[in-house]
C-alpha cells in the first residue's frame, strides 16, 4: 500500500465509511422486492383466469353449459333469451378468414421484398412507415373502415349493407399486416447470408433464392408470425364494433351485418345491462371463450417457433 | 456426352429472369398497398377533421350539437390516464425486467414468470377490460375512475414495458457490470450506478411506445364503463373521466353526419399526441443510446 | 526464505523458485495451495501452487483455454461469475483464505483490482470514471474526489492528455487511452494487487508500448498479476512467470530463467513457438 501521502489513503477512508448496515439491508431486499413486481404479471394471469372462470360459473349456473357450446342462436335481448355462442364464433370467424387472406399474402409479399429485395435506404424509409401503420389506434382504423372502406365497397357492389364482414374484415387485415411483414422480415433477415450466396453462386435468379431457399428455411418463424397476427384478429374489438355491427348470425354471409365476440362484449358494456342479470354474465362467458381461442393461438405459436428454430 | 445443354438452358434462363421481374413487381406492390392505406387512411382523417380542428373544439366540452362538441374533457383525461399508467407500468415493468436479467436464477418459478409475460402478450385487449371490472371498478370498488383505468391500462401494456427494458438491460455489455464488480461494487449499486443509466435511453424509449399505446386504446375501457358525455374535468384520482379514443367511439356511433367530422377531428388531437410521444421516444433512442 | 520453506511443508512437488535475488526476500501476497476448479464437469483448473510477491510484476503465460484467465479472475473471486463454478483448494491472500466463504468478495476487490481484456470504461465522462470506485466506498466530498481523480490519472501517465477533457464522455478517447484510463479508474481506490487480462491484446503497438512502461513504474506502489499471451511482452516486463499448461501449471520461475533455460521441456517448446 501506498506510504508518504499527503492526504490520508483512500483505502483508510473507505475502511472508515463502511457503515454496512444500510448497504447489507439493501443488497438483501433488493432482489426480493424486485421479484415481487415480477409476480405481479403472474397475479394478472391469476387475476384474469380467475374472473373469467368465477364470472362464468356463474352463468353457466343459469344457462347449461351445452345450451351455450351447441346453440346455433344468440338471443340476450328477446323475451325468451338463447345463448348459443356459434353465431358470435362465425362472426369472429368471418372477419379472421378476411382479414387473414388479405394480410399474409401482402405481408409476405412486402416482407419477401424488404428482405431480398429492398436496398439499405429503401428499407430504411419502409420500415418505420409500417411501424406507424402498427401504431395507429384501433379506433382510428374503425373509423376508416365505416367511413371509407364500406362506402367504397357499396360503390363496387350495391348489395353490401352498411354493416357487414367484408369491410372490417379488409381493415383487420391491414391493421395485422406489418405485425407478419416485421416478424417473417426478422426470420427471413437471419437465414444466413452464406446459404443465399450458395444458391445464387449457381446461377439461382432472386425470385427463387426467396421462395426455394429463404422461404422454406424460415418457415417456422413466418408461420409463428402468421399464427400470432390471426390471435390478434381474433381479439380486434373496436373495428368491428364500429363496421361490422350487431346481428350474430350463423351463416357465411359476408355482405350483411354480423356480430363478434369481441363487439358483443363491447354492446353490452356501452348499453345498461344491469349488474347482476344474466346478461351481464354473459360476457364473461363470451370473454372466456375468446380468451381460450386467442390462448391456444399464442402457445401454438410460441410451440412453432421453438420446435422448429432454424440452427445455422 | 453432357448433360446440361447449352441451348436448352439458355431459354430457360429468359423465362426465370421474366419470372424474376414480375415476381419483384408484385412484391413491390405489396409494399405500395400497405404504403398507400396508410396515406389514404392519413388523407381522408386530415379532410374530413381540418375544418373542426377550431379552437372552440379544443376548449369545450361534449355536447349534443356538433358544432359545439368540443374535446377538453377526453384529452385532459387522457393525460390523467397517463399519470396513473407511466409511474405504476414502469416501476412494475422495470422492476421485472432488472429481476430476470440481473437477478433470477434458471429455475421452475423464473421459467415460469417469464412464459407468463409472454402469454400475457398476447391477451386480448378487452379480456383486460372484464379483469378491471371485477377486480378494479367492483371487488376494490374503485368504480369507473381514473385510478381503476389506469391499473387496468398498466396491466395491459406491462409485458411490453418490460420485454423492451429487458432488451435494453441486456444491451448493456457484461464488460460493463465486470469492471464495476472489479472494484468492489455490490450487486444492486452496479445496477443502480452502471446498468440502469447505460439503459435507461432504451427503457425509455420502450416505455414511451407502451404508454403510447395505452393512450389509444379503447376496449378495455369500454368495458369497464367509463363516461363519454362529461361536462367536467378530473379532480382527483377516483375521479370519474373520460378519454380520447373513448370520445371518438362515441361521435363515431352518431347518426348525425356532422359527428363524423368530429371524430376526425378528434382523431387528428389524438394522432398529434401520439406523433408528439413517438418523436419524443425517437429523439431519445437517437440522442441518448451508447454504443460499445 | 519464507515462501520456499512453505512450500515445502505443504508438497512434495515444488516448484522452485531458482537464483531468487540475494537482497531481502519479498513478502508473499497470495499464496496458491492445491487449487482445483470447475466450470461444471470441465476440470479447468488442476492442484495450482503459486505465490506471488509484493511488489513484483507476475506474468502468467501459456497456450489459449489453458485455465491463465480463469486463475486470475479466481483471485478476486470474479471467476463466480459464472454460476456452474466450483472450487476446492486455498488461497490466501495477505493470510486470509479468500475462497472462504465468509470472505465477502466486495472487500476482496476494493483491496485487489482488475484490468481487463478489452477496455471498458462506463460510458460516463471521464471524472465520472475515475470516481465511481471511491464513490461507491462512500467517499463523497468534492475536494478529495478532485484530488483522488488527478492523482490516479497521473498515476496512469494520462493526466496531461484528458486533463482540459475531464467531463467528456470516456468513449470520446481512443482505445490505447480507455484502457489506461481504466487503470487510473483501478488506482483511484489505491489497491494493494492489480490483476491484469491481457491488457494490451485489444490496443495498437504504440499504446502497447505505453501500457507497458507503466506497469514498470506501477509496480513500486503495486503487486501486479498479467495474464498475457505475448511472449515477449512477458519477458519486458515480468519478474516472475508462470507457465500454464492444460490447467496446470507446468513452470514457475524468475522470467530471465524461464526464458533463457527452461527446465521443463514444455516450457521451451512453447516459448520456442512450437505450439501455442
Amino acid at each position: 500500500m501506498r506510504t508518504n501521502e499527503q492526504s490520508p489513503s483512500v483505502q483508510a477512508m473507505i475502511a472508515a465509511s463502511r457503515n454496512k448496515k444500510g448497504k447489507r439491508l439493501l443488497e438483501k431486499t433488493m432482489p426480493k422486492l424486485l421479484l415481487l413486481t415480477a409476480l405481479i404479471s403472474v397475479l394478472t394471469t391469476f387475476g384474469i383466469v380467475f374472473t373469467l372462470i368465477f364470472e362464468t360459473v356463474e352463468f353457466f349456473n343459469r344457462i347449461p353449459l351445452l345450451d351455450f357450446i351447441t346453440g346455433v342462436e344468440w338471443l340476450p335481448f328477446a323475451g325468451e333469451a338463447q345463448y348459443g355462442i356459434l353465431p358470435l364464433i362465425a362472426g369472429t370467424m368471418k372477419v379472421t378468414v378476411i382479414a387473414v387472406l388479405v394480410a399474409v399474402p401482402l405481408g409476405l409479399a412486402a416482407a419477401i421484398y424488404l428482405s431480398e429485395y429492398a436496398s439499405d435506404s429503401a428499407r430504411r424509409i419502409i420500415k418505420p412507415v409500417l411501424e406507424v401503420l402498427a401504431g395507429i389506434p384501433t379506433i382510428v382504423y374503425g373509423f376508416f373502415a365505416l367511413t371509407f372502406v364500406t362506402p367504397v365497397l357499396q360503390m363496387i357492389s350495391p348489395d353490401i349493407k352498411i354493416f357487414n364482414a367484408l369491410s372490417p374484415g379488409i381493415v383487420v387485415g391491414i391493421m395485422i399486416l406489418p405485425m407478419i411483414t416485421s416478424l417473417s422480415e426478422d426470420a427471413m433477415s437471419s437465414v444466413p447470408k452464406s446459404i443465399r450466396e450458395g444458391a445464387l453462386g449457381l446461377g439461382s435468379t432472386k425470385f427463387e433464392v426467396a421462395i426455394k431457399v429463404v422461404l422454406p428455411a424460415a418457415l417456422s418463424g413466418i408461420v409463428a408470425s402468421i399464427v400470432l397476427a390471426v390471435s390478434r384478429a381474433i381479439g380486434e374489438t373496436m373495428i368491428v364494433s364500429l363496421a361490422g355491427g350487431s346481428t350474430p348470425t350463423l351463416d357465411a354471409n359476408v355482405t350483411g351485418s354480423i356480430q363478434t365476440m369481441t363487439a358483443y362484449i363491447v354492446q353490452v358494456s356501452t348499453g345498461d345491462a344491469g349488474y347482476g342479470t344474466t346478461i351481464y354474465y354473459s360476457i364473461y362467458a363470451v370473454g372466456f371463450t375468446l380468451f381460450i381461442f386467442t390462448l391456444l393461438m399464442n402457445l401454438l405459436a410460441q410451440y412453432i417457433s421453438k420446435r422448429y428454430r432454424e440452427e445455422y | 456426352m453432357r448433360y446440361i445443354e447449352e441451348t436448352s438452358v439458355m431459354q430457360n434462363m429468359n423465362k426465370r429472369l421474366f419470372r424474376n421481374k414480375l415476381w419483384k413487381a408484385l412484391f413491390l406492390g405489396a409494399v405500395t398497398i400497405a404504403l398507400a392505406s396508410l396515406v389514404i387512411l392519413l388523407y381522408r382523417i386530415v379532410t374530413q377533421g381540418a375544418d373542426y380542428l377550431t379552437w372552440d373544439f379544443m376548449t369545450n366540452f361534449a355536447s349534443r350539437f356538433p358544432e359545439q362538441a368540443g374535446i377538453k374533457a377526453a384529452l385532459v383525461g387522457s393525460l390523467w390516464l397517463m399519470l396513473v399508467v407511466a409511474p405504476v407500468s414502469m416501476t412494475l415493468g422495470i422492476g421485472t425486467a432488472i429481476y430476470l436479467e440481473e437477478y433470477a436464477k434458471k429455475n421452475k418459478l423464473n421459467d415460469f414468470i417469464r412464459m407468463n409475460i409472454s402469454n400475457l402478450a398476447g391477451v386480448p385487449s378487452i379480456v383486460f377490460g372484464l379483469l378491471g371490472l371485477t377486480i378494479f371498478v367492483r371487488m376494490l370498488d374503485l368504480g369507473k375512475s381514473v385510478l381503476a383505468a389506469g391499473l387496468t391500462m398498466s396491466l395491459l401494456i406491462l409485458p411490453v414495458i418490460i420485454v423492451a427494458s429487458q432488451e435494453a438491460i441486456r444491451a448493456v455489455p457484461k464488460e460493463q457490470r465486470e469492471a464495476s464488480f472489479g472494484m468492489g461494487a455490490t450487486k444492486w449499486q452496479t445496477i443502480v450506478r452502471v446498468v440502469l443509466p447505460a439503459a435507461i435511453p432504451g427503457i425509455l424509449t420502450g416505455s414511451i411506445l407502451a404508454l403510447s399505446r395505452a393512450i389509444g386504446e379503447t376496449a378495455p375501457l369500454v368495458v369497464i364503463g367509463i363516461p363519454v358525455i362529461l361536462q367536467f374535468l378530473p379532480d382527483g384520482l377516483l375521479s370519474s373521466f373520460t378519454v380520447l379514443p373513448m370520445q371518438i367511439f362515441d361521435w363515431a356511433k352518431r347518426p348525425q353526419e356532422e359527428f363524423l367530422f368530429v371524430a376526425s377531428a378528434g382523431i387528428i388531437v389524438l394522432m398529434v399526441l401520439l406523433i408528439i410521444m413517438n418523436s419524443i421516444a425517437i429523439f431519445i433512442r437517437n440522442k441518448f443510446q451508447q454504443r460499445y | 526464505m519464507v515462501q520456499l520453506a512453505v512450500q515445502e511443508v505443504k508438497k512434495g512437488k515444488i516448484l522452485e523458485v531458482n537464483g531468487t535475488p540475494a537482497a531481502a526476500p519479498k513478502k508473499t501476497v497470495y499464496d496458491t495451495i492445491g487449487l482445483d476448479l470447475w466450470y461444471g464437469e470441465h476440470h479447468a483448473l488442476k492442484n495450482i501452487d503459486l505465490a506471488i510477491a509484493e511488489n513484483e510484476v507476475t506474468a502468467i503465460i501459456g497456450p489459449s483455454g489453458c485455465g491463465k484467465s480463469t486463475y486470475l479472475k479466481t483471485l478476486n473471486r470474479m471467476v463466480e461469475l459464472v454460476p456452474v463454478v466450483r472450487t476446492s483448494g486455498v488461497i490466501n491472500y495477505r493470510g486470509r483464505n479468500i475462497l472462504d466463504r465468509n470472505y465477502t468478495v466486495e472487500e476482496l476487490r476494493t483491496k485487489v483490482g482488475m484490468v481487463f481484456q478489452k477496455p471498458n470504461p462506463f460510458p460516463k465522462s471521464i471524472y465520472d470514471n475515475i470516481a465511481y470506485g471511491p464513490r461507491i466506498h462512500g467517499i463523497k466530498n468534492k475536494k478529495i474526489l478532485d484530488e483522488i481523480v488527478e492523482k490516479s490519472l497521473r498515476g496512469a501517465a494520462i493526466w496531461d492528455e484528458v486533463k482540459d477533457r475531464l467531463h467528456e464522455n470516456a468513449y470520446g478517447l481512443s482505445g490505447g487511452q480507455q484502457q489506461r484510463i481504466c487503470i487510473a479508474r483501478c488506482l483511484a481506490i489505491e489497491p494493494d494487487v492489480i490483476l491484469m487480462d491481457e491488457p494490451t491484446s485489444a490496443l495498437d503497438p504504440i499504446s502497447t508500448l505505453k501500457v507497458e512502461e507503466l506497469v514498470q513504474e506501477l509496480k513500486d506502489n503495486y503487486s501486479i498479476v498479467i495474464v498475457t499471451h505475448n511472449m515477449q511482452q512477458a519477458a519486458r516486463i515480468s519478474d516472475k512467470t508462470a507457465f500454464f499448461l492444460n490447467g496446470e501449471v507446468i513452470e514457475f520461475d524468475n522470467t530471465d530463467h524461464i526464458f533463457s533455460t527452461p527446465s521443463d521441456k514444455r516450457t521451451e517448446d512453447y516459448i520456442s513457438g512450437r505450439f501455442g
